[in-house]
Parts: C-alpha cells; structure tokens; sequence
C-alpha cells in the first residue's frame, strides 16, 4: 500500500502542528501521573482500589497494548508526560522555543547508543513485576523513580535522551511502533540533501530540533521516532509527512536491523510467556515466588526468568536459524540471518502481549468505576461509582479473540520470516530457510494458547 | 509571553492544584480511621482507642489487605464486615467504664485471632456491677496440668441410649462444674442404684445428664460460637484440623520448655482421654484465660459467661452424641 499522507488535509496538519492540543493533553497526563503516584503513597493500599493500580496496569495499559501501539506506534510517547519537567526545564519554556533552557547538554555516549539500557531497566522491571503491578506504594516509588531520572537525565543529557535510550517503556512500544499503520516522513530526500539548515535536527523558533536525536531526513522505521511532531513545525520547505501506512510497513525494509532491538523481542516474548505463568496460571507456587523479593524462591523465579529471555528463546531461536541456514544453504552470516528472523518475532510478540492484556483487562477493567469515584480510597463516591461491584466483562468472548490473535500473529511472523529469508534467496530456498523460524514461532504460539487460554 | 504565561498557570493549576484539593479534601473527616491488616502485618491501626461513658465514638473503618470483621467482645452489636479499600462507618456508645476488647470476626490469617485492639473508656458508671471471678481462679485450678481420663468409653456415648435405660440418677441436670466426665464415671460405678449397669451403660448414663443439662438454644449458641470463632483451628468436626491448624507446631514433646511465643497443634476434642478427665471449670478457664504460650488465644474480653458456658456446652457434643 501507498502510504496517504494524512498531513495534506489542512485541519490535520494545523492540528498536528499546533501546540496546545499536545500541550494540553500531556498536562493532563502529567496531573494523572503525579495523581497516580499519590495515590500510590497515600491511597489505599488495597492494588484493586487503588488509583495508581487500577489507571496505570489496567485502564493505561489496555489503552496502550490494545490500541495505540498497534493503530498508532509511539503516539504515547507524543504525550508522555514522564519527560515533561525535564523537557520544560531544557527548554526554559513550556510552548515553543524561547533560548534559556538549563541543562548541561551533554552527548549522550556513543557505547550507550542503543536501547540495551532500555533491555536492561525493563528486565529490571519485569523481574520485580509481581510486586510493582499490585502494590500501589511499589508502584508509586516505580513512577517517581521514572520522573526523577528522566528529569535529571534531562539536566545533563541533551534532548529526550532518557526517551530514546533508557526508558523501559518506550524501548518496547518503539519495538512494536513498527507494525503501527502511521509513520512521520519526509516526503522527498532530496529536498532535505540539499537543505543546509537541517531545521529539523537543529531547531528553529517555530520548534525544537529533534528531540529524539533523529534526523527526519534519513528516517526510515518508527522505532526511534516519537511522534513528537517537532519536525513538522520546524520543517522550513513544507518536507515533512505524517502518512497512513500498510500495517508493519518497516518489517520490509532489509536496512538498520539491529542486535539489541533483536535481544528487545526476545525479552518482551519471554516476559509475556513468563507474566502468563505467574500472573494467570494456576501455580501459587510459582506466583508466591514471584512476590517473595529477595527470598530463594524468588531468586529461582528470577533466574529462571533471565535464563528464559536472554539464553534460552534467544539459543533455542538460534539453533532455528542456523538449521534453515543450513537446510537452505544460505551465504549469509549466521549472526545476520539471527538479528533479521528476530523481526518476525516483532508480530508474534504485540500480538502474544495483546492476547495477555485481554486476559486481564477485561477481566479487571470493573475495577475502574470504585477507583474514579475515589480515587485515594478515602471513602469518597464522587461518582456515585464508589461501590459498583467487580464484575468480568466479555469473558465468554475472550477466549475466542485471544485465540484469533495468537493465530493472527502466528501468520503475520510466519509471513513476516518468509519475506526476510526472502531477501537472501531464490524461491527455492525460501521456505527452507524460514521453516525452523516458523516452527519455532509456532511453538511460542502453541505455549501462549496453553497458558491462556488452556 | 502571554501565551507562555498561560500554560505556566494552566499547569500550576491541574498539577499541583488538583492533587492539593485532593489531599485536603481527603483529611477532612471527624472519624478515627481504623485500618485492619492481617495480625502479622499489624493488625488494627490504631488499636488502642479512648472514649468517655455516654459519648458517641465514631469510626470509620477500611480494610488494606483481605475481608475482615468488626466487633467489640461482650456486646450484643452485631460484627460488621470490613472491606479491603471499602469503608465502613459505626458509631459506639459505652454505658460503662472499662477496657473493651475490639477483634476481627473474619478469618483473615493463620493469626487471625491476634487482631485485637482496646478501646479504655472513661467517666462515672451508670451502675454498680459486681463481678465474680471465674471457677478456675476460686478453685486455684492448674489449667495447664494434664489432666488424662483413667477410664474411657468403648464407643462414643449416647444420649439416646442413656434414656433408653430409664434409670434416675440425682445429679442429672446438675452437674458439678468442677468433675469431669471421668470421675463421674467412677462416682456412678461406685453408686449402689447404677453398679449394676454396664460400663458403656454408664457412660451413656452420663451423656444423658450432659444432655439435660442444657437446651437447644444453649447448644446453637455455643455450635456458632464454635464455628466463628474455634473452628479455624481446632476444626470443625472438632478434631483439631482447622484450616490453619497445619501451620500451628506439633504437641511439645515432654520436657520441652515453651517460650511462650510459640504455638502447638490444637487440642482434639474427639480424643475421649483428654476430654473425660476435663472438667467444666478447666474448659471455661482455657477459653477465659487462653493457652498461655500455646497459640490459644484469650477468650475473656470477648465471650460473656452464658456464650462461654454455651460454647463449654457445645465442646461436649463432640463426646457425647445427642
């Protein structure tokens, strides 16, 4: 499909570049984040009433994975407002552009430019997930601890570098934004080859340059822009595009695959295939060991999570990809052919991650109407929703579209690794080379169904 | 500048102007706030309260983890359920000064019973009340000597089968307090009109009495108190499997020394030698009194003499059949 570039209808493109409606709606989203941590700290303690609980791992989350990761790539991280303060203050403004921002300005390091920190943080996260996603004080000191070190990070590092290489968050939506049907780009190279002001990159008083560190110029996948729309304001020659796209456009493209965007699938893959066990199977075991920080029990747990995302889906897939290597008697270094069949895993894996947030959020989402009426569990009813009891909604449907999703995901990594073992060969060899990759997704897929739906 | 000045103010005002309402609007209330955790986890917070005689006390009351219950011991309020992150509001009056005891009714944790608190109320009585110390204290009874039955039924008494016999003993309906079943037994064996009888013919004899000696009210009353509040450990078919009872310790072997901080396996009331050397007067003070460095809690704050002598009643069942 012809991407449409949405940009060409006035309003959209006014809108787009216009300040206050992003403004407006990243305030917000800064009032219910410092809400959510507040919350977190003086609200009940009870996850399930809790305001930072029920609107952060259930009402945000679901919004996320079910919708705008998928229909809109990193449109979250165009109003964030983790990065805001810190933002505001490199800036010296809060609108557009005013040249008294503070911040040291410091280049991020060059052995750090990649989103292994990301990796990191979110292994980090995911190991102490049991604890985080249920206690609203956890989560609380969870939120803080994002907002102090984007801030800082901000104060010393240029532009929205915690964005763009330590954010656990965004380093997975950036992931997955490449299956989103949007995309920001340039409309000709050309023009921008030979426009010397570089405005995009560099700023202009109608916008700030880059804040993701990207040059629009060269951009050619989602992963590492935000959305921000910065590009858009400051774009002199009228180059820039917001377009509509085919769904996981940037698969195609052979150019800038990456390790440690590889090593991010693997890890979200797990994490789904690890937060299924613990958070819906039925094994209190398994689920005491996840909560029991610090204990043996957990250490296993923890083991067994790191062993599970970092040696055995990564050797396992491995062994795939050197079997089709073989079988197909493919030129290609075994190390390329690992990073590229890892982007088929980029489908299997938001589509594992939705089938997961359908268990639960559906299940949970009751919760909100007690949380809106009082939201700091003071016995408020603001809403008259205070005692609206837990109630599942749609759960004799769920199954069925969890299903749907795991299969559909199954067939978009399958065509996903044939297009990719296709860059390399001959119809002939094709199939070969990404047969054992599809068995191995179909295994992933196989294992999601059992845990869950059974 | 304008523009710049405007969303500095929009900002001030949706992120610190929100949450301050929030914050103030949440502390404005007259109630003590109660928080109930599981015991291990602390229990009722605060825990230790303070009226006046005739003064209304208000509180409002959530749950931070599981259901709890509320309710204050010796009183005919009935409990009320405390919701994790729901809140419950009641309003006590004491006529009385004195230290109550407030407790949870729900089974919440292997320590349930450890959630108590205290409310001391103050001021001038209304009336002069007397009490009388327990049998146990009067009689300076050891209430935690073994106290094993020399003689046991071959098969559960009954009774039924009592009445059948159509004998007339004196101390039916009025049995001393202070003998067990044990050593009633010897007195009617030793008796002139009941030596004829069968051993097992005794012990029925003697289930009749325990029979008669109460009503169906006295046992319904004592079956519930038994099941809210014994159950959990001891069990409910009385054995001493309790849902929590295997995370209590096993019976101290002799010659351990208890500390008083642990606990020991709950006492089985099927078990026909521990039980028949028991007396009424034993039963009451264990539930008065507690364990004492056994697990058992004290019932004393709690029970009224009649709920206690009702639950005494109701242990007897699992000796006697009906």
């Amino acid at each position: 499909m012809t991407p449409i570039e949405l940009t060409r209808n006035r309003l959209v493109k006014a809108t787009l570049r216009a300040r206050w409606p992003q403004f407006v709606i990243r305030a917000i989203a800064l009032a219910g984040f410092l809400f959510a941590i507040l919350s977190g700290f003086i609200g009940t303690p009870v996850g399930n009433h809790n305001f930072s609980i029920v609107f952060v791992w259930i009402v945000w989350w679901a919004l996320l994975m079910l919708i705008v990761v998928p229909f809109l790539g990193r449109g979250w991280c165009a109003i964030c407002p983790i990065p805001m303060p810190g933002e505001w203050l490199q800036n010296g403004a809060l609108l557009k552009p005013c040249g008294k921002g503070f911040s040291l300005n410091r280049k991020w390091p060059k052995r750090f430019r990649n989103i292994w920190m990301q990796n990191i943080a979110f292994t980090l996260l995911a190991l102490f997930s049991a604890v985080v996603l249920t206690q609203p004080s956890v989560t609380g000191v969870v939120l803080l601890l994002f907002l102090v070190i984007a801030l800082v990070t901000s104060l010393i590092f240029e532009r929205r570098a915690f964005c763009r290489y330590l954010c656990p968050v965004g380093g997975f939506i950036g992931l997955y934004s490449q299956v989103a049907p949007v995309e920001v780009r340039v409309k000709d190279p050309a023009v921008c080859a030979v426009h010397t002001e570089k405005s995009c990159y560099t700023g202009s008083k109608d916008g700030y340059g880059c804040p993701w560190l990207v040059y629009p110029g060269t951009l050619t996948k989602n992963i590492n822009c935000g959305l921000c729309m910065e590009c858009l304001r400051t774009c002199t020659q009228d180059n820039v595009a917001f377009n509509l796209r085919s769904f996981g456009a940037d698969l195609k493209q052979s150019n800038g695959r990456k390790l440690d965007e590889a090593f991010k699938a693997f890890i979200m893959l797990g994490a789904a295939l690890i937060y299924s066990a613990v958070m819906l199977g039925p094994w209190g075991a398994l689920k005491s060991a996840a909560y029991s920080i610090g204990t043996p029990q957990w250490l296993v747990y923890a083991l067994t999570l790191l062993g599970l995302i970092y040696v055995v889906l990564p050797g396992t897939f491995l062994i795939a990809v050197a079997l089709g290597r073989a079988v197909s008697q493919s030129k290609e270094t075994l190390k390329k052919s690992f990073i590229a069949f890892a982007y088929a895993l980029v489908p299997l894996g938001l589509m594992a991650w939705i089938a997961f947030s359908l268990s639960f959020v559906f299940a949970s989402l009751s919760y909100l109407w007690p949380a809106l009426s009082d939201p700091l569990g003071a016995g408020w009813n603001l809403f008259g929703t205070a005692h609206v009891a837990w109630q599942p909604y749609l759960m004799s449907i769920v199954p069925f579209l969890q299903a749907g999703v795991l299969i559909g995901g199954l067939l978009w990594a399958c065509v996903t690794a044939r297009r990719i073992a296709a860059e390399k060969h001959q119809e002939r060899n094709v199939i070969l080379h990404a047969l054992p990759v599809m068995g191995f997704c179909f295994v992933i897929t196989a294992g999601l169904m059992g845990l869950l739906i059974g | 500048m304008k523009a710049e000045r405007f969303a500095l103010f929009f900002v001030i005002v949706l992120v610190i102007g929100i949450p301050l309402a929030a914050v103030l609007a949440r502390s404005n209330s007259d109630a003590i706030e109660i928080h109930g955790q599981m015991a291990d986890n602390g229990g009722w917070t605060p825990s230790d309260l303070k009226a006046q005689v005739g003064q209304p006390l208000h509180l409002r009351l959530t749950s931070d983890d599981v259901m709890h219950g509320f309710a204050v011991g010796q009183s005919a309020a009935p409990a009320l359920d405390v919701l994790p992150g729901q809140w419950t509001t009641t309003t006590l009056v004491f006529n009385q000064p004195g230290k109550y005891t407030f407790y949870c009714t729900r089974w919440c944790g292997p320590n349930h019973w450890r959630m108590r608190g205290t409310i001391e109320v103050t001021g001038a009585a209304s009336e002069t009340i007397t009490t009388t110390p327990p049998l146990y204290v009067t009689l300076n009874l050891d209430l935690d000597a073994l106290h094993p039955s020399d003689v046991v039924p071959g098969e559960k008494p009954s009774a039924a089968r009592g009445a059948a016999l159509g004998v007339k003993i004196d101390r039916a309906g009025e049995i001393d307090r202070t003998q067990s079943p044990a050593q009633l037994w010897q007195a009617l064996k030793a008796a002139p009109e009941t030596a004829p009888l069968s051993d097992q013919q005794i012990w029925d004899l003697i289930a009749l009495t325990y029979r008669a000696r109460t009503t169906p009210e006295q046992l319904a009353e004592g079956r519930q108190l038994y099941q809210q509040n014994c159950a959990a450990c001891h069990g409910e078919t009385g054995k001493g499997d309790g849902v929590v009872a295997p995370s209590l310790k096993k019976t101290p072997m002799p010659g351990m020394t208890m500390t008083g901080h642990e606990t020991v396996a709950p006492i089985d009331f099927t078990d026909a030698q521990n039980m028949l050397g028991a007396s009424d007067a034993i039963l009451e003070g264990k539930i008065l009194r507690g364990g004492m460095g056994t697990g058992m809690p004290y019932w004393g704050p709690i029970f009224t003499t009649e709920q206690i002598q009702s639950l005494v009643d109701y242990l007897w069942t699992f000796q006697f059949d009906q």
